[in-house]
């Protein structure tokens, strides 16, 4: 098969330009830890309001410090509807639905996973001050665009003063996470 | 032969008037989005509308005209299609099964969107009717097959034409990607809807679907691709730059176009993140036919404008023929594509996907693939082909020749403004943008705006191209009828090409059922590893 050589350089450059996509994803997946929202947990999706983590949502610190939040979404809130949470610090959101899928997004960031009835997603990610809208980004029904809660992410010390909270919340990950603003997640690192 | 013709045109009426009422459907959608008034707004009409645009566009109008432009070159190549009352037959079953989804959809018994994932639960009707339109693509897959071997058979060691290649490659591919929407359908959707199971494990639905829904995607575009490659540098006044490397190009489509559908599922839980990383890297690879695509086009024009008199380096851009609506939607195509392809790079770039995942920039990346790439394509395909098929000339010509520029200058304002809004997270398939006036939903008004003026214009263009075909089909002047006639390669060598491993389809066919169960026996066997609880069915429509 005889081929053109202009279209041999150009085969050539193509391919070094998708290494180098690939490279520089797999850099950041293997290197750096990146990935997207993958965690593997089931629950029974009739009976999310009697497990214990779910039952009560909202912000809990664990006994390490770390910082979480459970979160419930159905046709069409998110439950708890409004969040407080630190600024710096690394959260990590645990998110289930108890009727169809959702799409747990917080606008602007790149904080957001799937919500699927019959699995808890997680992520973890960290935040600069600033309030941030939670939309739903999977089509829910007839109420879908009115699905939201808003996030407040307020300086440390005035969350820890708020909680009545004495926990030492880690400063550093381990993650090297950039914190996410409410300008973009792109805006700041 | 006149059989054929009939068929043909048959399936053109289809997808012609599911495209109509499709882009009816889209004007409201779009005025919507844009928070202003509309006749008979409301929420359910919005998602009732949603759903019948998506069916009918990406389901029901590309498969329709994939159909018979595949009849169209299987008849070219051989004189006749193999086994016609089939293709007949399956053309009254995909007729009845549009006919069953529609019914259910615009009774607002299924607004579940054209994704159907569950646990949202349409009518069965919706299910049983998207499974029959599958089932007919199958008997077209069939004649399409059997008319490439016959040909194949009656020239021993020659290749088919590079259309025939391109077609026989889609079928392939087609019947390859299908298997995942036909399990969830039967082994999942239709029995759940009907009762006889109460529960659906939404992530294995999703993952079946995906399995079907990203090489649903070069469903779509190895037609349009076809007709960059063999119709479009004739039209030029030109040649095909390179045909042995298009032949290799269909079937690298064909076995990479399957193993990568874990890319829309980034953001899903219960899918171990190495599997999206491994399908992330096979979406990487299927870009590369595509970009080689771009390069042997783009040379093929090159060659035309210079025969028509272009000189210096881009003086041939100016001297193709803009005015012919034939080559003009695929010029305006094609420049879309390039801007689509990046975006699509984004989206299947595994962390990235985080910041774009179900916002506006999606559904604006795949209309400038599905909606531009090969939709403009297929317009400017219909100009070429219902003339030489139905014997019968194009009417409305001026309409026409403004429509690709509209849609063009539609598609600017939809789309760019889209991507710009999904980057500030405005989520897709919302029917209202206000968030109950959160300060990040008000960044978005002005862009919606702009993007609701591009969804008039495309209105407009759509209605021109509803006007142009309906005017041909139905009173079109009398033309002798005219066989299609495909673009020559540049270089021939001396005895005519010989058939290459390239053009061994049945082989690549095996390839491309071992990649895709390589890519998915994995994220199949840890689903169903998991202690899987189920949901009912929700109506929340």
């Amino acid at each position: 098969m005889k081929i053109d050589l202009y279209e041999r350089i150009w085969a050539g450059g193509v391919v070094v330009m998708l290494a180098l996509f690939f490279g520089s994803i797999a850099v950041g997946a293997v290197g750096r830890n990146q990935h997207p929202p993958s965690h593997i947990e089931t629950i029974d999706p009739t009976a999310v309001m009697s497990d214990a983590r779910f039952a009560t949502q909202g912000v809990r610190v664990d006994d390490q410090g770390q910082v979480h939040v459970w979160i419930v979404g159905l046709t069409f809130v998110w439950l708890p509807s409004e969040l407080v949470i630190p600024a710096d610090t690394p959260i990590t959101f645990h998110v289930t639905s108890v009727d169809v899928t959702h799409g747990f997004s917080i606008v602007r960031t790149n904080g957001q996973t799937m919500v699927l009835p019959g699995y808890v997603s997680q992520f973890t990610t960290k935040f600069a001050e600033g309030e941030y809208l939670i939309a739903c980004n999977e089509y829910c029904g007839l109420g879908h665009h009115d699905m939201a809660a808003t996030l407040q992410v307020v300086p440390r010390d005035q969350w820890l003063a708020g909680n009545d909270a004495t926990a030492d919340l880690p400063v550093s990950d381990p993650m090297g996470l950039a914190p996410q603003t409410a300008e973009g997640s792109h805006a700041r690192h | 032969m006149r059989g054929t013709s009939r068929l043909i045109l048959a399936n053109i009426w289809v997808a012609v008037l599911a495209f109509g009422a499709a882009a009816a459907m889209a004007l409201m959608q779009a005025l919507s989005r844009a928070n202003l008034q509309v006749p008979l707004q409301s929420a359910r009409m919005y998602y009732m509308s949603v759903t019948a645009h998506g069916v009918l566009m990406a389901l029901v109008f590309t498969t329709f005209f994939i159909m018979a432009l595949g009849y169209a070159v299987a008849e070219q190549e051989n004189g006749e299609i193999r086994w016609p009352k089939f293709a007949w037959a399956a053309f009254g079953l995909g007729v009845v099964g549009v006919a069953l989804a529609a019914w259910a959809i615009l009774t607002f018994r299924a607004s579940v969107l054209y994704t159907f994932y569950p646990p949202l639960q349409a009518h069965p009707a919706f299910y049983i009717g998207l499974t029959l339109v599958v089932v007919a693509s199958w008997g077209w897959c069939a004649s399409i097959i059997a008319s490439w071997r016959e040909a194949r058979q009656k020239n021993p060691g020659k290749p088919v034409s590079l259309a025939m290649h391109a077609t026989t490659a889609n079928a392939m591919l087609w019947l390859l990607a299908t298997v995942g929407v036909a399990a969830e359908m039967l082994l999942q959707l239709i029995p759940w809807s009907l009762g006889l199971v109460d529960r659906i494990d939404p992530l294995l639905a999703r993952t079946l679907f995906w399995f079907f829904g990203h090489p649903l995607v070069y469903f779509w575009l190895l037609p349009a691709y076809a007709i960059w490659y063999a119709v479009i540098p004739r039209e030029a006044g030109g040649k095909l730059f390179s045909e042995p490397l298009a032949r290799m190009v269909f079937a690298l489509f064909l076995i990479l176009s399957t193993p990568v559908g874990l890319h829309h599922q980034f953001q899903d839980p219960g899918i171990s993140a190495s599997w999206k990383l491994f399908h992330t890297f096979n979406t990487m690879a299927v870009s590369f036919p595509s970009l080689l695509t771009a390069f042997t086009v783009v040379a093929s024009l090159e060659i035309a404008g210079r025969l028509r008199g272009g000189t210096g380096l881009f003086g041939w851009i100016r001297k193709l023929p803009w005015g012919n609506p034939v080559v003009s939607s695929v010029l305006l195509a094609g420049l879309m594509f390039m801007v689509g392809g990046f975006g699509g790079a984004v989206n299947a770039a595994y962390t990235l996907n985080s910041v774009v995942h179900n916002t506006a920039w999606i559904a604006a990346h795949f209309h400038l693939t599905v909606g531009t790439a090969a939709a403009l394509t297929f317009m400017g395909g219909c100009y070429w082909l219902v003339p030489k098929v139905s014997g019968r000339e194009l009417e409305l010509n001026l309409l026409a020749k403004v429509q690709p520029y509209l849609w063009f200058l539609g598609m600017i304002c939809f789309s760019f403004t889209g991507h710009i809004a999904g980057l500030m997270g405005l989520p897709r398939r919302v029917f209202m943008t206000s968030f109950g006036g959160s300060p990040q939903a008000l960044a978005w008004e002005g862009l919606t705006t702009v993007s609701a003026i591009g969804g008039v214009l495309l209105f407009a263009s759509a209605g021109f191209f509803v006007l142009v075909m309906l005017g041909t089909l139905l009173a079109g002047k009398r033309i002798p009828k005219e066989p299609l006639v495909w673009a020559e390669p540049l270089e021939v060598p001396v005895g005519g090409f010989h058939s290459t491993v390239w053009d061994r389809l049945g082989v690549w066919f095996v390839v491309a059922v071992v990649l895709a169960a390589i890519a998915y026996v994995g994220p199949l066997y840890e689903i169903l590893q998991l202690e899987r609880f189920g949901s009912p069915g929700f109506k929340p429509f």
